[in-house]
């Protein structure tokens, strides 16, 4: 054989390799991709086979009953649930708002940029860490658990979501509806209030809707903060029962009739926060759609 | 007032009070502004404060033996010391990444670079939103199904096989280490996607082209070409998922049996610093214990402030083009 015959013969070789590692690995990141999808897949349906049974009126309206005892269900860990997330949200809107905005006028300035650091990491402070924090500076000196000291954690877990949300909705909004309003002679608060936010509501809902969705879930930091509560309370002054914190309770125990109704819990909450998460993004992607077209 | 000025029938701009509000809003919309701002900022700070304030008890009588002492001992010798658990939660977050990494990188190349959109749509929606599933739902799922049908059995495995090595010694019950490791790679799992897509699809197109211009197949180009060019955006997405696994508690402290056990095996239930604290903060009946624990939320809160920061870092380079944020 010449020397030519034999380099193809090689390199034919070669490309066969390359090719087959090609097909290889590409079949490898499919395989990878359908694995990253299986949990969510195998999680939701197992609450939804394990908790459907379990769920009726009487099981979100009743208060929860001893081991052994029939019926019993959650209505005092909805009615808490409620409580932390609407108080927290009192908390975290307002301050999340104000520094979106900062951080959306001022990206570059010193403060824009400590904000945005500052959010970053707050992101990525462990709830639990949160929840010691509002234990030594709520719970400690009130010397009492309380729903109040529930919804503080909740304000500071949901306080990051809302300032990168507002900061990235305001971004979207066109540069021209700003100095369109200033060229009209409208001060800067008036244009911030008047034009900026009501051009990006939709974001900053989304936002406030992703916010809730998160400290909804959050059971760590209920530990020592909200504590949970067996009976019906309303005062934010003691401690509450909260979804998560229930779930968690009742999948400890050691009771087969508690397991159940920790899978029917889960069940709720998993519904409330899907739905939440599912409703949050179709709002981003009309909204992205729309202003696209204005764009172009 | 209001019928004075009607019947005065003054312009509006002449009103003290609104003409006033028109000349200094200005001033006190950026008050308000710089304010809030400072909140934030002061949030991180007053974590940090109160952390250090309330485990000075734990940290004058233990000095930095508080790190590397292996005690634990509240009933009796009034004795503490975090290593068990800095070790526990530094074990799980890097078998979560062992997992986590290979197939969130794989799932990434997939969405950014194979499946046709009508595919990575709906495929990168569904991977984000196991991002929203709240830790005790991962915890539960943990407990009763991953663990009893995947967990166990592939534990009984690695002890058969490699039951010789200290890592993989039993006995297997089930809740351990390489539990909470699976459960929390099953968690960070969207971060470590999401951002790697992200930062895929920010590579320039003109960085493909000429690879397969080169002749270059596709897995050339993006092991030779993407990876490399998204290295620190891809690092960063690493390093926020283990900042993320660090911190995990619920989930960890549902499936890794809370067992003090100092042996190095995987197969054994462990505990992590997270799941110490949400076990017994609760019952910390005097303040030396308690000043102990939030030491250990100390040393939690300092290791992810470092890590973020870095990961933040990473991905602030990439972020002009990816604007990728998770």
């Amino acid at each position: 054989m010449t020397v030519a015959e034999f380099a193809t013969r090689k390199s034919g070789r070669r490309v066969a390799r390359r090719k087959l590692v090609n097909r290889v690995m590409l079949t490898l990141t499919g395989a990878a991709a359908i694995v990253a999808v299986a949990p969510l897949i195998w999680i939701v349906g197992y609450v939804v086979i394990r908790g459907a049974p379990a769920i009726s009126l009487d099981f979100l309206t009743n208060l929860p009953t001893p081991v052994g005892i029939a019926g019993g269900g959650i209505g005092n860990a909805i009615v808490g649930s409620f409580m932390v997330v609407g108080l927290g949200l009192v908390f975290a809107v307002p301050v999340g708002l104000l520094g979106g905005l900062y951080a959306a006028a001022r990206p570059t300035s010193r403060l824009g940029i400590a904000i945005r650091f500052a959010t970053d990491t707050l992101a990525g402070v462990p709830s639990i860490v949160m929840g010691i924090f509002a234990y030594t500076i709520v719970v400690l000196p009130q010397g009492h658990f309380s729903a109040f000291s529930g919804a503080v954690v909740l304000s500071f877990i949901m306080l990051p979501v809302l300032v990168r949300t507002t900061e990235e909705m305001l971004k979207l909004v066109p540069g021209v509806l700003r100095e369109g309003s200033l060229a009209l002679g409208a001060p800067e608060w008036r244009t911030s209030l008047r034009v900026l936010v009501p051009a990006a509501i939709n974001g900053i809902l989304t936002g406030v809707m992703l916010a809730i969705s998160r400290a909804a879930g959050e059971a760590a930091p209920m530990l020592f903060t909200a504590f949970g509560n067996p009976f019906m309370n309303t005062d934010f002054n003691q401690s509450v029962a909260t979804l998560p914190h229930t779930v968690f309770v009742y999948a400890i125990s050691p009771y087969p009739d508690w397991q159940a109704k920790a899978w029917a819990t889960a069940l709720v909450l998993i519904v409330l926060v899907l739905t939440l998460n599912l409703a949050a993004r179709s709002i981003t992607a009309w909204r992205m759609r729309r202003l696209g077209t204005i764009r172009a | 007032m209001s019928v004075q000025t009607q019947a005065a029938k003054r312009p509006l701009s002449s009103n003290r009070g609104l003409r006033a509000l028109w000349q200094h809003g200005d001033g006190l919309y950026r008050i308000a502004l710089v304010l809030g701002s400072l909140l934030v900022v002061a949030l991180v700070v007053a974590i940090g404060w109160e952390l250090w304030q309330g485990s000075g008890l734990a940290r004058d009588k233990f000095g930095i033996g508080f790190l590397t002492s292996s005690a634990w001992d509240p009933a009796i010798n009034q004795a503490f010391g975090a290593l068990p658990y800095i070790l526990g939660t530094l074990v799980t977050s890097g078998l979560a990444l062992l997992f986590a990494v290979p197939i969130g990188i794989g799932t990434a190349i997939f969405l950014a670079e194979l499946a046709p959109r009508w595919v990575a749509g709906p495929v990168g929606t569904l991977v984000e939103l196991l991002a929203a599933v709240p830790s005790v739902i991962f915890g539960l799922w943990g407990l009763y199904v991953f663990v009893p049908t995947l967990v166990k059995p592939l534990g009984v495995g690695l002890e058969d096989a490699l039951g010789f090595l200290p890592l993989f010694t039993g006995p297997v019950y089930g809740p351990s280490r390489l539990a909470a490791g699976l459960v929390l790679a099953v968690m960070i799992l969207p971060t470590i996607t999401a951002l790697t897509r992200d930062v895929l699809r920010a590579v320039p197109g003109s960085q493909r082209e000429a690879a397969r211009a080169l002749g270059a197949t596709r897995w050339e180009t993006v092991w030779q070409v993407l990876l490399p060019y998204g290295r620190s955006g891809i690092f960063g997405a690493v390093i926020l998922g283990l900042g993320r696994a660090l911190g995990e508690t619920i989930a960890v402290t549902m499936v890794i049996g809370n067992n003090l056990d100092l042996s190095p095996s995987l197969l054994h239930p462990g505990y992590t610093m997270a799941s110490i604290i949400a076990n017994e903060f609760t019952e910390a009946t005097y303040p030396l214990y308690l000043h102990a624990l939030i030491e250990i939320g100390l040393v939690l809160f300092v290791m992810t402030l470092l890590i973020n920061a870095f990961a933040q870092l990473l991905l602030w380079r990439v972020r002009g083009a990816a604007g990728a944020r998770l």
